[in-house]
Order: structure tokens, then sequence, then C-alpha cells
């Protein structure tokens, strides 16, 4: 005797909210093997520019907040995640057709990543800040903080990397105190969306992480040339292509408007490494005069 | 902040109209220690930047006869005698036997007990310095630690004033003041230029000395000059000489920036005297740019401006007969006294 | 007489050994141009200095192989401490000829020889210095071990501090192991010419920094030649907007310092006097011409009588005139453009209903003059709020709280630096983290320093010059370890660090 099993509705994750897409746009969602899986619900500009007015908001609490806070907040994403394991190495294996294995290694590796960023929260700052010794009587000190709203192109199709690829483009650019609106893997974003369950039940202030869902040639031009925001992240964007024939050096001229920050595609998936975070930061440099008298 | 006729008002009343209430120890310092704060470092590189200025030629020239015409020769030292003393006063009249056309210093500076002989020295030539006369400055109230009685300092003042002073340069008592107690500085200067009045009804200059190397911070700094004016000082003058550091460039800008500060609330000149350590021409000149940058050139008058110095005089000579002749002057060629 | 009227002390111009004609400089020699020449001006007396080459697409290109051979057959085969020792060289072959810098600057640029002799030309020493200790050190710097030269840096630079921004520019590329082409401001190219002759003093190796003087095409052939790995920009904000975009998809590395429009916060516990002083250097310093200057006073409301009273003494005092005489605190505007941008800025700021006030300034007949000029009851809708003026003009606005004070200062798309004038440690502290700003100087203002990264967030661009910072903008990391748990199920090459960039590298025609 079977049971009926209960699909769940992906919706996207804005905010700390799941709504539908404003345009009441979906697209379906394949299995490897071309089996129907779910409707995914199609971002559109609108709801990309509500998303960068959640994460604008979010940005005084979450790059206000101690590192240490953060650290934990972020760790605490790890402890969840590794409670899900058996959701998400479902869905993986579905969406990817990859080995329960393999499916389960990525998962694992995702749950370290956040690991070891939630690790920098509290010392990035000692490692890229400075005190400097400049000659006269000033205390003089170089500190990195956030540069703020970040835009996001989670890697598109990357074997292995539908969850692990996201993952290790949002944790540096939030651990710093950023926040971001990522756009996932148009082809396999199940697991971006139940990792915003996942976000949404962790201590992750609402707003942070927002998860769009669709295509990202689509909707990062209108991120890109957003001027509330501050950076843009292409690790994922390599192989974009709009409707045009434009490429993601096409998001990087429109993010030249307002002079955003800007890292370029990589291949694969972008490692851990510290100057994953330190690519969304501004160094400020203070400068006091310093007397006995 | 202002004050509406001030001049002529006895000090407390003027100090009274201007907190707004009665002098009560607790005004005093809600007063003082309202006054904003001293950033050092700004303040320090303020004095620089004035440093740099570059005076040359005629502005040099009228500079250094303004040094010496508004120079106070001072001799302090407990080996003084009466001949020491009679012929300071002869260089304070000539400073230089080569060249006549060299001014006469403002004053002469001497201890109490050597006034007489100032003035005996002097005779015709004792008078007002802006009229190319010599004053007798005396220093007074136990001078240069101020540790006594305040019937001594007073006593020590009248004696000075009845031997024909025609300034006081009194010191404050820095211990009263660092512990806090600012109506004792107050009140002591009060009674101090009362004690300047003579007979006559007129009274001698009172040249309140705040040592400023013991009160050590530019914020002291600050409020004891306020302090002092308030309670009536005629000039308010950095050091004794007697401790180091005495008068600096930051020193003395800083209190130039309050009697500015008093001119614009009161519109009283109160006029201010940098004494030890100002020793060369070019020290001087950058204390006159500063004086004319801060407070107006104006205040470039005996009765407004004054440097206390003893070896000063003789590098202004030397600088003087180089200007005058056009090639480098020597010691020997100015007198030692 | 008047004694503040100070006699005239003027530095003579006698010093320089100036030639009549300037060329390029490339591969170690001064070569003529094979475009038109054109004449640098004294601002100041609108006489010609010298007349200098125009760098012709071609010039540019000479250049950039002249580099790229320095490069691959000696810079980068040089060990660090050599490399260290000729900029410790360059820094003392500076120091010695300071003075004839320092009035090269001023006859050419029109700022006061007591800045260039105080601050410019120190400060070019100072960073040669500085730099010249990290060359045999950047396993140091941050990166990691074994941190790479860039190869090429293009450098294009500006007009406000000409010997200055190329000794920012300069220094940390080579230390790094660079080689560079720079291209001085049109108006402004004198004192690189003599910098070029300091280095054939210094014998550095031929090809290792190249001076292409001209106009914009000359930055623009430069910046986008195709064989440049790095471009760092200082100008205005709408050039390194263009830059940006000629650089957009390809692997150049890019820094721009750009524009800013700075508040310059003055709380009522302010140190008062200082902070006058603060204003006062904060936009009169080098005649505004600055792109960090304090161009929007934001004083606090109960006090804002008394600052501008004592700021309008203040500003009474300042000597405008011959950038040549030791006592000059104002000189003339770098050029006649540049005069009637901040002419112009000024008329809209009157009539959108601001008020002006203008120090009593003699204006000299010859000569591009602008006296020091205070705008009051200004609201931060007011273009003379927004528009980087880059000249002798304040604007000032009030607020009430501190939180106030925040909110306008950060209402700018730029975000360069910022002054905090108060006596509370605590408050200054908690403004500093709220300040979208690259700097922000606390009871100070306009200082810099080699070891101090100065750099913008938002439009005043990216990246940071000076200090730690400043060097690693022209050095790549060889890549740390990943750390072995998590570099098994990563994708990317064995050598894959981030910037392993592979995708499609099509360089787009970018409107010119």
């Amino acid at each position: 005797m079977s049971r009926l099993t209960v699909p769940k509705t992906y919706k996207l994750y804005i905010g700390g909210k799941f709504p539908r897409s404003e345009s009441g746009r979906t697209y379906e969602v394949v299995s490897a093997k071309g089996d129907f899986l779910a409707n995914a619900a199609k971002a559109s500009r609108k709801d990309a520019r509500d998303a960068v007015v959640a994460a604008r908001a979010a940005v005084g609490g979450w790059a206000g907040a101690t590192a240490y806070n953060r650290g934990q907040v972020i760790y605490r994403i790890a402890e969840l995640l590794e409670g899900r394991r058996a959701q998400f190495v479902d869905e993986i294996q579905s969406s990817e057709g990859v080995t329960a294995a393999q499916a389960s290694a990525q998962v694992d590796t995702a749950i370290d990543v956040w690991v070891w960023y939630a690790g920098w929260a509290d010392k990035y700052a000692q490692v890229a800040g400075n005190a400097n010794p400049v000659s006269g009587p000033y205390f003089n000190l170089s500190v990195p903080e956030p540069t703020g709203v970040v835009a996001a192109v989670a890697p598109q199709g990357v074997p292995s990397g539908s969850l692990l690829g996201l993952v290790s483009v949002i944790a540096p650019i939030v651990v710093s105190g950023n926040t971001v609106v990522v756009v996932a893997d148009e082809a396999a974003p199940l697991s971006a969306i139940s990792l915003s369950e996942v976000l949404a039940t962790s201590d992750v202030p609402g707003g942070v992480i927002n998860m769009l869902t669709g295509s990202a040639a689509e909707i990062m031009p209108w991120l890109a040339a957003h001027a509330d925001v501050n950076a843009l992240d292409l690790s994922g964007a390599g192989s974009l292509e709009g409707a045009k024939g434009e490429s993601w050096v096409d998001l990087q001229l429109a993010a030249a408007e307002t002079l955003k920050r800007v890292v370029p595609p990589v291949a694969g998936i972008p490692r851990p490494a510290l100057e994953g975070i330190t690519a969304f930061v501004e160094t400020k440099t203070v400068w006091h005069t310093k007397s006995m008298l | 902040m202002t004050i509406t006729q001030p001049v002529g008002l006895a000090p407390t009343d003027r100090a009274e109209r201007l907190l707004g209430g009665d002098l009560t120890e607790t005004a005093l310092r809600l007063h003082l220690e309202g006054l904003s704060g001293v950033d050092a470092v700004g303040l320090e590189q303020r004095a620089a930047g004035l440093s740099t200025r570059s005076i040359k030629t005629t502005s040099k020239a009228w500079a250094l006869d303004t040094i010496i015409r508004t120079c106070d020769l001072t001799t302090l030292e407990g080996a003084d005698t009466p001949g020491k003393v009679r012929s300071l006063v002869a260089k304070a009249i000539t400073p230089d036997a080569t060249d006549l056309t060299t001014p006469s210093v403002a004053a002469v500076c001497v201890y109490g007990d050597m006034v007489p002989y100032a003035v005996e020295a002097l005779g015709a030539r004792h008078g007002d310095p802006e009229k190319g006369l010599v004053s007798v400055a005396a220093v007074a109230t136990a001078f240069p630690s101020g540790r006594a009685s305040l019937a001594i300092k007073l006593a020590d003042t009248r004696e000075a004033v009845a031997a024909g002073a025609d300034e006081i340069d009194m010191v404050i008592d820095r211990g009263a003041f660092l512990s806090g107690q600012y109506g004792v500085v107050f009140d002591q200067i009060v009674a101090v230029k009362e004690a300047c009045a003579r007979p006559d009804g007129s009274r001698a200059h009172l040249k309140v000395i705040l040592e400023t190397g013991e009160l050590q911070t530019y914020d002291n700094v600050k409020r004891a000059s306020w302090l002092a004016i308030l309670a009536g000082a005629d000039f308010i003058k950095t050091s004794t000489g007697k401790v180091s550091p005495a008068a600096t460039l930051p020193v003395t800008l800083l209190m130039l920036e309050v009697i500015r500060d008093w001119h614009r609330i009161t519109g009283e000149k109160v006029g201010m005297k940098p004494a030890g350590g100002i020793r060369s021409s070019k020290d001087a000149v950058r204390y006159l740019v500063t004086v004319a940058e801060t407070v107006g050139e104006e205040w470039l008058t005996p009765h407004l401006w004054r440097f206390g110095a003893s070896s000063l005089v003789n590098d202004v000579l030397l600088q003087r007969q180089k200007m005058r002749t056009g090639h480098y002057s020597g010691p020997d060629y100015v007198t030692v006294d | 007489m008047a004694f503040l009227e100070y006699a005239a002390a003027p530095e003579s111009p006698s010093i320089l050994n100036l030639k009549a004609q300037y060329g390029l400089f490339i591969d170690g020699e001064f070569v003529d141009g094979h475009g038109d020449v054109f004449d640098t001006i004294s601002p100041a007396t609108e006489e010609v200095i010298a007349s200098i080459a125009q760098a012709t697409a071609g010039d540019v290109d000479t250049a950039v192989k002249a580099a790229r051979r320095a490069y691959e057959t000696v810079w980068s085969r040089m060990s660090g401490s050599d490399r260290g020792k000729y900029l410790f060289r360059i820094a003392r072959l500076v120091q010695e000829r300071a003075r004839e810098l320092a009035v090269a600057e001023s006859l050419d640029n029109g700022k006061p020889i007591r800045e260039t002799r105080d601050v410019d030309v120190p400060l070019v020493a100072a960073w040669f210095f500085y730099s010249a200790g990290w060359a045999d050190k950047l396993e140091h710097a941050g990166l990691g071990p074994n941190p790479r030269a860039l190869g090429v840096a293009a450098q294009v630079i500006p007009w406000n501090f000409p010997l200055l921004m190329l000794a920012w520019t300069i220094a940390p590329a080579l230390a790094a192991g660079n080689t560079v082409v720079i291209k001085p401001a049109e108006t402004t190219s004198l004192t690189a010419m003599l910098f070029a002759e300091i280095l054939q003093q210094a014998d550095l190796p031929k090809g290792v920094v190249n001076i292409v003087t001209g106009p914009g095409p000359t930055g623009q052939a430069l910046v986008t030649h195709e064989d440049v790995n790095k471009v760092a920009f200082t100008g205005s904000t709408n050039v390194g907007r263009m830059i940006a975009r000629q650089v957009a998809g390809t692997q150049k590395r890019l820094t721009l310092e750009l524009g800013g429009k700075a508040a310059n916060i003055v709380f009522d516990d302010a140190p008062m006097d200082q902070a006058i002083e603060g204003i006062v250097n904060g936009i009169f310093f080098n005649q505004g011409h600055v792109c960090c200057a304090g161009s929007r006073l934001l004083v606090q409301e109960n006090v804002h009588d008394e600052v501008i009273d004592r700021l309008k003494a203040r500003l009474s005092t300042l000597r405008m005139g011959d950038p040549l005489d030791k006592n000059t605190d104002i000189g003339a505007i770098n050029s006649a453009a540049q005069l009637e941008r901040i002419r112009t800025l000024s008329d809209t700021g009157e009539n959108e209903g601001a008020e002006r006030w203008t120090a009593d300034c003699r204006i000299p007949d010859k000569g591009f003059w602008f006296a020091p000029t205070i705008f009051t009851k200004v609201s931060a809708a007011h273009s003379i709020a927004r528009e980087e003026i880059f000249g002798p003009v304040l604007s000032v606005l009030t607020f009430r709280t501190p939180a106030e004070a925040i909110t306008k200062a950060n209402n700018t798309p730029y975000g360069l630096s910022a002054g905090i004038w108060t006596e509370k440690g605590s408050r200054m502290l908690a403004l500093v983290d709220q300040l979208k700003a690259g700097v922000v100087w606390a009871n100070t203002f306009n200082r810099f320093d080699p070891a101090s990264p100065f750099g913008g967030y938002k439009e005043s661009g990216y990246g940071r010059e000076g200090g730690r910072h400043g060097l690693t903008a022209y050095l790549e990391a060889s890549g740390w370890d990943a750390p072995a748990a998590l570099s098994a199920a990563s994708t990317a090459p064995a050598d894959g660090k981030r910037a392993a960039r592979k995708p499609k590298q099509t360089r787009k025609a970018v409107a010119k």
C-alpha cells in the first residue's frame, strides 16, 4: 500500500518571507532524467527590486551585530542543515541525477563551508585590518567593514553544485555583515529553496539572505543596474546568456554606472578563501589626534 | 554670550554679570569647565603653521623694532644688586649705543626690593612706554612659587607699588588651581589688583602669571587664562621663567585665543606676555605673527603685548645691525647687560 | 605700516633649470612624441612655462612595449631587495631636489609653495621610502606565500597633486614588481618630467617607468591598451565610470580614486579653535582641489552662528596671491576651465537660494583666481551640497542630533572621506562606525601618510592607495592552500583560486 505524497510548493525567499513571484510566473523544474519535479517561482524584476529593499533594510542590524553573534548565527545554519541532510540528499539526487554518495558529499561539504566561514566572522577584520604607523601624533587604524547589499549569481549548471555552489557564494558575502540577493541555479533550484527554509528557522534575520529562483540572465541586469546595490558577485555568471546574447560583461558594464564592486566569474565553484570575504568589504581608515596635553 | 557695558565694572561684578549669578565655586567651575576643549595636536599644528611665515625686508625691520619696544628687559636673580639693576636700566633706555635710532624697551622687570634702584636709575626716562619712556615692572606675590599667605602677597605688592612700580607681575596659586579651587585663585587676583591701587586713585597694571609649565595641559591653560581675565588681569603672562617649559608658541597662541574671545564678548582688550625661553629674533618674530593673525595687529603695542626676556634684545640688536650694515655682526658688538 | 601685509617673500624660479620643450619619457630616454605639442602655463600668470609633447596612440603603444620588455627581461627577475634599493635611491633624490620640485610644482600647478614645500614633496619622498621597504617583504603583504606582480600598470593621474599622485601610484607598483606607464594630467606635466630626470640619476633600468604626456585621448589609449594588466586612475567620477566600462570584461585589475563630497561634522563640544582650523584646512587646502575636501560643513545647530562668525574672521586672515610667495595661503585655480566650473556651480548655489559670503581678497589681474567662499543656508537638495565643486567653496548645513548628522553625511553617492569634531571619544567612535567613508579624520582633517590606506566607498571609487592595502592593489595571490576538508569537493581546477577566470572574454565595444 503506497501513500500518496504531499509535494511542496517552492517559493521565493524575500525578507524572511516566502512569497510567490509577484508576476505569478512559475517554471517547470525537472529531474536529470527530465521528469517533472516541481513548479518553481520565476522571479521577476519586481521581485528582485523587493529583495533589494529587504536586503537594504537588513544591513544595519546584521552589520551592526557583533562578529561573535554573526559567527554563531552562521554556525547555526550548519547545525540545522546537518539535521536535514536527508532532504537535501534526496533533492540533489533527483535534480542533479548523481549518486547518493555524491549528493551526500556535496551536502557535507556545504555544511563544512558554512562552518569554515562562521569561524571567520570574528577574525577576518584582524587579518584584513591594520594599525598604521603614520609619522605624526595620530592613532590610525584601518578596519574592513561590509560594503552593504550584494547581488550574486550562484553557479549555474555546475556538476555537484546546486547546493555547494550556492553556499560557497553566499557564505563569504554574509559573514562580514553584508546582505545578499542571490539568484539560484536556474535548472536545479530545489536545494536553494529548501536552504531558505533552513534559514527561515535559523537565527539569520529576515532580509539578510534573499533567494530568487528563475532566470539569472533575466533578473541580473536589473540587479546589476540597481543603484542601491553596492556590489556584484558574478562568480556563477560565466555562462549567462541573455535574450540578445548579453553576457556577464554586460552586467559589469551596467555595474560601472554606480561603480559597484564586481567579482568576475570563476570556473566551477568558488573555493573557500579569505579573498571571498574581503572582496565585499570596504577598508575604513580612521585618524584621531593623540596627545597628553 | 555677551555682556553689555562691562568697562568700569569691578571684576567681581563683571564676572557675576557674565556668569549670570552668584560667584560661587560651583558657578566658576561650571563656567570654566564648560569652555570648549583644546585639541593639543591641532593647536600645535596651527602654531607650527604660523611659524612658517617668512618675514623679510621692511616687515622685518618693523618687527625687530617692535620686539625691542615691547620687551620687558628682565633680571630676576638671587644675585641681583643695585648695580646690576642700574646697568639693566641703561641698556633698557639705550639698547644699542652704536645706533641711537634703536627704540627703548617697554620696561625693566625686577624683584620688588630692586624697584627703588630702577626708578632712580630711570629718572626722567621713567614713564609710559607708549610715549617712548620705560616702565618699571616688579614681580610680586611670593614670586616665583606663590607659596605664601595672602597677607604676605598683598604686602609684597603694596610695597612694590609704593616704591614706584608701574606694573605688578603676580603669580597665581597653581596648587589651588590644580585642586579645583578656582574661587581661591579668583579672590587672590582680585585682592592683588586692589593692592595695586595708589593713593591718587590710579593703579599699577596687573600681569597675572599662570606658570603654564606647571599647569601642563592646554585645557588648564585655557581655563586659567579665562579665570585670570575674569578676575581682572590687565595682562596674562605665561611663565615665571623659573619653570621649564616657559613660554611656548602654542601656549601663547592659546592664551591669545582666549584674549580674542574675551574681546569678542566684552569689547575689552587684555594684554599678553610670553616670558622665558624666547631668545632669538626669529623666534620672537613668530610670536608677532601669531599676535597679528590671532588678535590683530593693534595688539602689537606695549600696552597690550610684552616679551619677558633677558637675552632676546641682544639677538635683535645683532639682526638690526645686519639690516643696517648689510653684513653679519657678532656678540662683541652688543653689550652684555 | 601694516605688519600683516608682510613684505613679499617669493621663492625664485631661478633654481629651476627648465627646458623649453619636453618630450615623452620612454624606455629610459626623452623622445619626441608623434603628436602635436602643447604649452603648459602658470595658472597664476598665464605665462608659458614650457611646451609638452602630446603622445599618440602609437607613442603609448611604444611605451607599453617598453614597459612589457622591462617587466619581462629585468624588473620581474630582479630581487626584491634590489628593487627596494632603487626606490630608496629615488626617495633620496627627491629629498635632494626637494626645493626645485616644490618650486616647479607651484609654478605649474598654482598651489602655494608653502604646501608643495611642506606637504607635497615631503610626502613624495616618504611614499618612495615606505614602498621601498616592502619590495623584499611581499610575502608579508597578507596575500599568502609568493604573491605575484601583475605586470604592466597603466596609471592616469590628476592635476591637483601632480607629483604626489605620481608617487602614490608609481611607488607601490614598482615595489610590488610591476613596470609602469603613467600619464600625468594635461595641465601639470612639468614635475613628472623632472621626475624622469631623477629616474635617470637613479639609474633605474630603462622601461621600468615610462611617462606619456597629453590630454584625455592619450589616457584612453593607455587604459584601453590590451597589453596592460592593471589600470589605476585618479580623477573625476565621470571619467572613472568610463574607465570602469572600458575595463569591463577584461582581466585588467582596476583601482579608482574618484571624487568626493565629504562631510566635516562639528559638534557643539568640539575643540572649537582647532575645529575652525580643520574646516579651513579641510576645504581651502590646495584651493579646494582635493577629492577628499571637507566641502560640506555639517555643524550642530546650536553653535552654527558662532562657528560661522569665527570661520569668517579666520578666513579674513588668509592670504591669496603669488603661489611662489612663502606667505601665500591660497594660490591660483589650476586652469581656466576649472575656474569656470567653480564659478558656474557657485552661481547656481546663489540662484538656488543659498547665502554667499566671500573673503575680501585682492584678485590679481592675470591668472585664474577664486576667493574663499562660504555658502550658508544650504539645504541637502541644493546642487552645491551634492556636486563636487573642486574649489575653495564651502557649503554649510546644520544638524540637531548625531543621528541626523550621520544621515546627512551619508546622503551622497560619494564616500571618500569625512571629518568629526568632538571631544567625546565614544560618540566619535560610534560615528566612525556609521559613516560610509573610506577615511575618517577625527579632530583633524586632510592628513595623508604612506602607511595609511586612502580610498573611498560607493562612487568615490574602489581599492585603496597607501599602506599594506595600497600595495596589494599591485599584487596577485598565488593562492592559499584550500582548507583540507573542503578542497575535495571543490570542482575548481587544481590551482583554482577565485581569480581563475575562464569564462567568455567578450570584450565589448564601449560607447566612448
